[in-house]
């Protein structure tokens, strides 16, 4: 009995102290207590320190864009460190060019809050928010594109550029046990506040897109955060060229609404690229903008469509009707929407033409 | 007790009886972070850090409160409990005064307290009747000895990116087979002297 006593007594004393210490530190070093944040010299933040930047800023409503949720693997969160942000860690290293290290670009997710830190990022994303949202309709417009209009709920606003994306927010789910955001242009025009809409391709195996494709129902709620982006309308009377690749004419389709709401008067013209006819969708959209726009051309190229095929439009990619638009470069500007091969393929061609870079704005998926 | 000389017992831990190459204590982490050497010497310095103490602290606990009490035999679990302490309280600190080094341990650091190499020092110092010196000795050299393997094996990999090896042995495999081969060559130095 004594023996048991003793036992347990050791025991209890050695895990007890051990607990002591432990405690002890976490109370002493393991406590950043609260560190203050500047924020492009004018704001001022209070947070608890020993968190991310990017978790701190996002629990004070201020959302940094981030595809991976914090784990160093997107690289999206870039934000501008002028003081007290640590040591550079590899895994940025990895993410963020030298010269934008130079200049004290870090990302947000892997700086952590242990110093009074004064950072600069742009100041559209004060104007980002965190919506939910219901989902009205949810619908196949083609076999792997769908299409989303999304009810803000409690009456809320969303102020945005035509052009501008936001990141949709996918919860865990069957096939994924953890929360991602991934980013969707908006297709809807600016003046529509109370609601978006979303055109989303479905990716093999990837996370939202799945939950998108496969999970979510008319009536459920999701969350979304934004608008972020520097790909809008610009205000201007040069001609506009836009091209597009698939779920690349969500934000053509934005700009292309508002210019036909604010009555804009400019001539423009919007290269479609698909590869069948089963790729194509919103045809009946285009011809109503067609009709109501100032002076709109929709060029729609399939370049998977046999001689067989009965097709009226461009055979073939969308460069070549492009180009040959493009053999006067004068006055006019571009808008580019697609994969990152086809952007690069089209700005050197725009600038082989002889158009000046500055005119030439994309949006790489 | 033991008569080996400590300089004698610090020497044989890193040459003789080396935690992984004559043990093969501790392959887990030894295998999975040995991919750069400067991450390799930065957890060599954690494993010979926490072994250094936990040596210390286990001996202290042994000698001054398991034996006097006759509960030798409740060792293990206060080993492990004073070894998981121990590493979480160092994980505390480095994660404040040294980021970078803990953002490259990442995981490592608290699998350090399930690292058999640590487990293992300290139930050889006890089975050994090691006095403190010796201990504390054995311990240093024990951690300077996985060291020194692990940043070796980090450098042979480094080479083995650039040759070819056949696809089946890839990783794990020809990792092994590198540890195998590193321990043969170690085997030469037991005539020098032997603590087993």
């Amino acid at each position: 009995m004594n023996g048991i006593v003793n036992t347990v007594a050791v025991m209890s004393g050695i895990t007890g102290f051990l607990a002591f210490i432990l405690t002890l530190a976490r109370r002493t070093v393991g406590d950043y207590g609260m560190v203050e944040i500047t924020i492009n010299d004018k704001k001022k933040l209070e947070v608890r320190g020993g968190d991310s930047l990017l978790s701190a800023l996002s629990s004070e409503k201020i959302f940094i864009p981030s595809a991976c949720g914090g784990k160093g693997t997107c690289g999206y969160c870039k934000v501008k460190v002028l003081q007290g942000g640590g040591a550079v860690l590899p895994m940025e290293e990895g993410l963020v060019p030298a010269d934008e290290i130079d200049e004290g670009v870090r990302l947000a997710c892997q700086v952590k809050l242990k110093e009074p830190i004064k950072i600069e990022i742009p100041d559209e994303l004060f104007n980002v928010r965190e919506y939910s949202a219901v989902v009205r309709k949810i619908e196949d417009i083609t076999p792997k594109i769908k299409h989303l209009v999304l009810d803000i709920v409690e009456g809320g606003e969303i102020d945005f550029k035509p052009g501008q994306y936001v990141q949709l927010v996918a919860p865990p789910y069957a096939e994924s046990d953890e929360s991602v955001q991934r980013a969707y242009s908006i297709a809807s025009c600016p003046d529509d506040k109370g609601f978006i809409e979303l055109i989303i391709g479905y990716v093999e195996g990837g996370i939202c897109t799945t939950y998108v494709h496969k999970y979510l129902k008319e009536g459920d709620h999701v969350n979304f955060n934004g608008p972020f982006g520097n790909f809008f309308y610009k205000d201007n009377d040069r001609e506009m060229i836009m091209v597009a690749a698939g779920t690349g004419m969500a934000p053509i389709l934005s700009i292309l609404r508002t210019m036909k709401s604010s009555g804009i008067k400019r001539r423009c013209s919007f290269f479609f690229g698909a590869k069948t006819r089963d790729d194509l969708f919103f045809l009946d959209k285009m011809q109503n903008l067609e009709e109501s726009l100032f002076d709109f051309e929709f060029v729609p190229a399939l370049s998977r469509i046999g001689p067989e095929d009965d097709w009226e439009g461009v055979r073939g990619r969308v460069t070549e009707p492009l180009m040959k638009h493009m053999d006067n470069v004068e006055n006019k500007e571009a808008y580019l929407c697609g994969s990152p091969v086809m952007i690069d393929a089209i700005v050197k061609l725009l600038i082989e033409k002889g158009m000046d870079e500055k005119l030439i704005y994309y949006d790489k998926f | 007790m033991n008569g080996l000389n400590p300089f004698v017992l610090f020497a044989a831990s890193i040459f003789t009886s080396n935690m992984i190459l004559a043990n093969f204590l501790g392959m887990c982490s030894f295998i999975a972070v040995s991919k750069d050497i400067k991450t390799s010497l930065g957890l060599g310095q954690a494993v010979t850090f926490v072994l250094t103490f936990t040596t210390v602290i286990n001996y202290l606990l042994y000698r001054y409160v398991l034996i006097p009490m006759n509960l030798e035999y409740l060792r293990y679990i206060v080993f492990i409990i004073s070894i998981a302490a121990f590493v979480q309280l160092v994980e505390m600190i480095v994660e404040r005064q040294l980021p970078v080094l803990h953002h490259a341990l990442g995981i490592f650091l608290p699998l350090i307290t399930v690292n058999c190499a640590i487990l293992g020092v300290s139930l050889f110092m006890v089975i050994r009747k090691y006095s403190l010196v010796q201990s504390v000795a054995f311990g240093f050299g024990s951690g300077v000895g996985w060291t020194m393997a692990i940043v070796a094996l980090a450098g042979l990999k480094k080479r083995l990116n650039e040759s070819r090896v056949p696809k089946g042995l890839r990783g794990a495999g020809i990792t092994l087979i590198i540890t195998g081969l590193m321990a043969l060559g170690f085997m030469g130095f037991s005539g020098m002297v032997q603590i087993s």
